[in-house]
């Protein structure tokens, strides 16, 4: 299989910071693949050294074989990426906007009919004669979507397409993304959504403080990391916390103490050990562990 | 390889979506400009037609026409370049520009061109304006059009490079305000420079602005402070300088990409 991206050792220092700390990551072609990690972990910067929009302190990137530095025109023929932040082009409507953004990549009337395509694609043919300013925020993103796809890209990146969607549109969104997938686009996408990349994803990787953290097939991924935090408000008067339970606890406020577990029987062995103690719970609750729960618990920080 | 077509259409597209995007609001980018420029010349012609005498046999009104199409027409080569990067810059908008295989040069030829486009045609505006007012000679047309050329390739050079360095509208119209104007005005658009005081002559000859103005008055008049190739020759020398400077900033990247 040949390979969309390649990511080689790249790092990215913003001054004193290193937002990238050596990435290495290879994706295949036709893959559904996600990007995952907290803000700050370094996704959008490693997402715009890909697109060109960064500069890449050391190491390198290569698009369908294409280095995006070296071979620039041939990599973002070969990329379409859809940013982050709604931006938008004041002046022109829908289907001008798509026009021009496919002839900067050289593509003239006979791209035409694909436009039209994704426009229906999209949903957005009541609005294509609409001016961009004039669209809901829903709409602008569709109209994001659809200037990535102007140039028929192998490869499609999507930096947090859903950030700020309504749940239908949101739907709307990943079936047409599936669809593009299933026709042979590689779709890599950025999102902190766990639940999304869980449904739509055949592999993850995790990013942290500008490293990959985890990369794993999706399945294997929630396998490892399908945790359980246990919230308890304890009553504890001087009295601490036995020591072989602490090794669970994630997190310490005032009496609220979160621990973090792994199997479900792991509630009563902390139980046992606090009644051991004479500690008593005030309050319980028991919740599934978020993403970020699991970035703690692979990065071994407890912030 | 090079695909030609792919360059081609890729570069006419850019232009094509920056001449569209001042026509769009012409009233704005054109029509408000002209009105300016006609004013000036109502009033000045006015106040100062019986008190000023530049050349023997060319009246004042006539004298103040060339000047002020020069002078609005490289504000506006400034304007359409700068105005754009920065708007772009501020909505976000310039990665669409920025994530396609368009290079540097495509990225320059496109912004210039559109620039000098405006300026021509704000410029033409006026000269139409004018001649209802005036009876105005074109004695050398080829000048003329060769000193409007590269005033306004010049000035929309210049208005990509204050695009890319400003972060916000403010830091533009610092520019627009503190540079552009000053030196417009200060450049012999509405007087000869010899009935300066010594030093301000002296002051005026490092202005391009006015060499390109007295250039441009040579092609309607046949007079002029200074050899109109010398004037040439010097505003094309700046022209060279700051493409270099511009297209340097491109190719790095410099606060385009990070």
């Amino acid at each position: 299989m040949k390979k969309a991206i390649v990511f080689n050792k790249v790092k990215k220092n913003f001054g004193k910071l290193e937002a990238l700390k050596g990435i290495d990551l290879v994706i295949e072609e036709g893959e559904f693949f996600a990007l995952l990690g907290p803000n700050g972990a370094g996704k959008s910067t490693l997402i715009n050294i890909l697109a060109g929009l960064a500069k890449p302190s050391s190491g390198s990137i290569k698009v369908m074989g294409y280095d995006v530095i070296q071979d620039y025109q041939n990599a973002r023929r070969s990329l379409g990426v859809v940013p982050q932040e709604l931006v938008f082009d004041p002046f022109f409507n829908v289907r001008e906007m798509l026009r021009f953004q496919a002839g900067y990549f050289g593509k003239g009337r006979e791209n035409d009919d694909w436009i039209d395509e994704v426009i229906e694609g999209l949903d957005l043919q009541e609005k294509a004669n609409t001016n961009m300013r004039m669209l809901s925020g829903g709409m602008k993103r569709r109209a994001l979507i659809a200037q990535a796809l102007v140039h028929k890209p192998p490869v499609i990146v999507l930096d947090e397409p859903t950030a700020g969607v309504d749940v239908e549109l949101r739907n709307k969104l990943w079936q047409f993304i599936k669809k593009l997938n299933q026709s042979g686009h590689t779709i890599v996408l950025t999102t902190h959504y766990l639940e999304e990349a869980e449904t739509l994803c055949s592999r993850v990787a995790m990013m942290d403080q500008g490293k990959v953290v985890a990369l794993d097939k999706t399945r294997n991924l929630l396998k490892r990391f399908s945790a359980k935090n246990l919230n308890l408000r304890l009553d504890l008067k001087r009295k601490k916390i036995p020591v072989n339970i602490q090794k669970f606890i994630q997190s310490t406020d005032h009496n609220f103490i979160t621990f973090l577990l792994e199997e479900i029987a792991e509630v009563e062995f902390i139980m046992g050990e606090l009644k051991k103690s004479k500690i008593k719970i005030l309050d319980m609750e028991l919740t599934n562990s978020d993403l970020e729960n699991v970035f703690l618990k692979l990065t071994g920080s407890k912030r | 390889m090079i695909n030609f077509k792919n360059e081609f259409l890729g570069t006419w597209t850019l232009l094509k979506k920056e001449l569209l995007r001042f026509w769009r609001v012409v009233f704005q980018t054109v029509a408000a400009p002209v009105i300016t420029a006609v004013l000036y010349l109502l009033i000045f012609s006015h106040v100062l037609a019986d008190h000023v005498k530049v050349y023997d046999n060319v009246e004042y009104t006539a004298f103040l026409i060339p000047g002020l199409i020069m002078m609005s027409l490289l504000q506006n080569s400034f304007a359409n370049s700068s105005s754009s990067l920065i708007q772009s810059k501020v909505m976000g908008n310039i990665v669409f520009i920025l994530l396609t295989p368009i290079t540097y040069l495509q990225f320059f030829l496109a912004f210039l061109i559109a620039s000098i486009v405006r300026g021509i045609f704000v410029g033409v505006c006026i000269y139409v304006f004018a001649l209802f007012y005036v009876d105005l000679p074109m004695l050398h047309p080829w000048i003329i059009f060769g000193f409007a050329m590269i005033g306004g390739a010049l000035l929309g050079t210049f208005g990509i490079i204050t695009g890319i360095w400003a972060h916000r509208f403010d830091q533009m119209a610092v520019f627009q305000n503190f540079v552009i104007m000053p030196l417009s005005f200060l450049s012999g658009v509405f007087y000869s420079i010899h009935s300066l005081p010594p030093f301000w002559q002296k002051l005026s000859q490092l202005n391009p602005f006015f060499y390109m103005i007295d250039g441009f008055r040579y092609g309607f008049f046949g007079q002029s402070d200074v050899a109109p190739l010398l004037s040439f020759s010097i505003v094309t020398f700046f022209f060279i300088v700051l493409a270099f400077i511009t297209l340097g900033m491109l190719k790095s990247g410099y606060k385009l990409r990070s």
